[in-house]
């Protein structure tokens, strides 16, 4: 509740500014910087750098956003989107980078796939308002190729008080989209281990996102399983690091 | 004069906010894919309490509570100051499932503690030990361990004799689990409360080792989320 009464406090308070720029006649702008209906927009830039902490889980390409709070990727005992469904089942992360939303300012994959004790860098970037700018938020996520639909990543990390020049880093768990039983069968992971498939529509699971209870593997008895001990994790298995860097 | 006279009453404003009430949200999530938890109980006391301590043998009520979800004996053995606030999810919290969002006034309490079995496992069991709860407004994130009470053989056998009051799992609440298997094990060396080694399981339901699924009835640490708001 009180975090409801300050949020619609910054609303009021932006939306009070932007009244006044307009009363002015609205503010011209300098450099780069937008102005959108009276309000002026700053870039936000960050540098995402990504080390795979696994043993033998290749991940999928790094798919980053930029949002506001009132987005969420993926939300614990809820139905996975068919977005996060492609990308945790088959490492397919073009949904959620084209995903539409006006609470989502802008998406980026990494380039190929991150191998086990490797690393990916890119940056991501938007336009964002003063009231934007005390909302921002950051997605990153990744599907484990070598299981059904185990993923790694964080939703709704806070950038608000990141300032330019600033590191945070933050170590990731793992999720089960809940989308597609755990079964280990042959033909059914996407990844080196066994080379099957990747995205089925049918949800053969509990359908809902929760922490991953962790493969079983051959090793460990499940004979029918194409997977072994190397291909088992626990959590971090990656390691996220942000740099504001504009 | 007047600020000598603010200064000398300030000490005395701060010690009485300390033994004052605190008015607290808890809300319990279960982060599990597979796992139940039994009736969560939420107990507030004061810094030298504790329902479990890692290292040490189980207490005849916390055994009672990672055995069989009964936390009846933990909340008799307690002290009178003691706030318990049990059952807060009105039942079984279903793995993802979050519990509503719980007030407690602490009384003159200021740690919080929370434990509840796992099913299906032999004595596992959700812990939060003695957490001290912040005296700042705020919203605060806590994530849970699974424990293991080292008092029952992890055997992983289902066995709902007596209402499940023997050795072995006294059910298995997704009705996913299966029957017959021989046992995972018929001895433990670490018999005082450890961080659970997790589920083995087996993929028969008819036979194998273990009555529990390896592919569902399987965690990795953190098992629960709390999020306490100090209002």
């Amino acid at each position: 509740m009180k975090y409801l009464n300050r949020k619609a406090g910054t609303l009021a308070i932006a939306l009070f500014s932007a009244s006044l720029l307009s009363a002015c006649g609205g503010s011209s702008s300098s450099s780069n910087n937008d102005v959108v209906a009276g309000i002026e927009t700053k870039t936000a830039s960050y540098e995402i750098a990504v080390t795979n902490l696994t043993s033998n889980q290749p991940l999928s390409p790094l798919l980053a956003q930029l949002h506001s709070s009132d987005y969420s990727a993926w939300v614990i005992g809820t139905s996975a989107s068919e977005g996060l469904e492609l990308l945790a089942e088959g490492g397919d992360n073009n949904t959620l980078l084209n995903a539409p939303s006006s609470h989502v300012y802008s998406a980026v994959s990494g380039v190929g796939a991150v191998a086990p004790g490797a690393g990916s860098v890119f940056s991501i970037a938007a336009d964002v308002n003063s009231e934007m700018n005390s909302d921002l938020k950051l997605t990153l996520i990744s599907m484990l190729v070598n299981t059904n639909d185990a993923f790694v990543g964080k939703t709704g990390i806070d950038l608000s008080s990141l300032d330019v020049g600033e590191t945070v880093k933050h170590y990731l768990p793992i999720y089960d989209a809940g989308t597609e039983a755990n079964s280990e069968l042959l033909g059914t992971i996407p990844g080196p281990a066994d080379g099957g498939e990747g995205f089925n529509m049918a949800r053969d699971d509990v359908d809902y996102v929760a922490r991953h209870p962790g493969i079983v593997g051959i090793d460990h008895g499940y004979t029918e399983s194409v997977l072994n001990s190397t291909h088992g994790f626990d959590s971090p298995a990656a390691v996220l690091t942000i740099t504001r860097t504009e | 004069m007047k600020t000598k006279f603010l200064l000398s009453i300030l000490p005395l404003s701060l010690a009485s906010a300390m033994a004052f009430s605190q008015s607290i949200d808890v809300q319990v999530t279960n982060l599990t894919h597979g796992m139940n938890f039994t009736p969560v109980l939420v107990s507030a006391h004061d810094s030298n309490t504790h329902l479990f301590t890692a290292g040490q043998a189980a207490t005849e009520a916390l055994q009672a509570m990672a055995e069989g979800g009964n936390t009846a004996p933990l909340i008799t053995a307690s002290a009178g100051t003691v706030v318990n606030t049990n059952n807060i999810a009105n039942g079984l919290l279903a793995p993802s499932a979050n519990s509503p969002v719980t007030a407690i006034e602490t009384g003159v309490n200021t740690h919080l503690s929370i434990v509840a079995m796992m099913l299906p496992t032999n004595d596992g069991f959700i812990g939060l030990d003695g957490w001290k709860i912040p005296t700042e407004v705020g919203t605060y994130t806590v994530y849970l361990n699974g424990y293991d009470a080292g008092t029952e053989v992890n055997d992983e056998i289902i066995d709902t004799v007596n209402g499940g009051a023997d050795d072995g799992i006294p059910g298995a609440p997704g009705m996913d689990a299966g029957t017959g298997a021989s046992g995972v094990t018929d001895m433990e060396t670490n018999t005082t409360v450890h961080i659970h080694r997790g589920n083995t399981g087996d993929t028969s339901l008819t036979a194998g080792i273990s009555d529990v699924d390896s592919r569902i009835h399987r965690w990795l640490n953190p098992v629960a989320k709390v999020v306490v708001t100090v209002k």
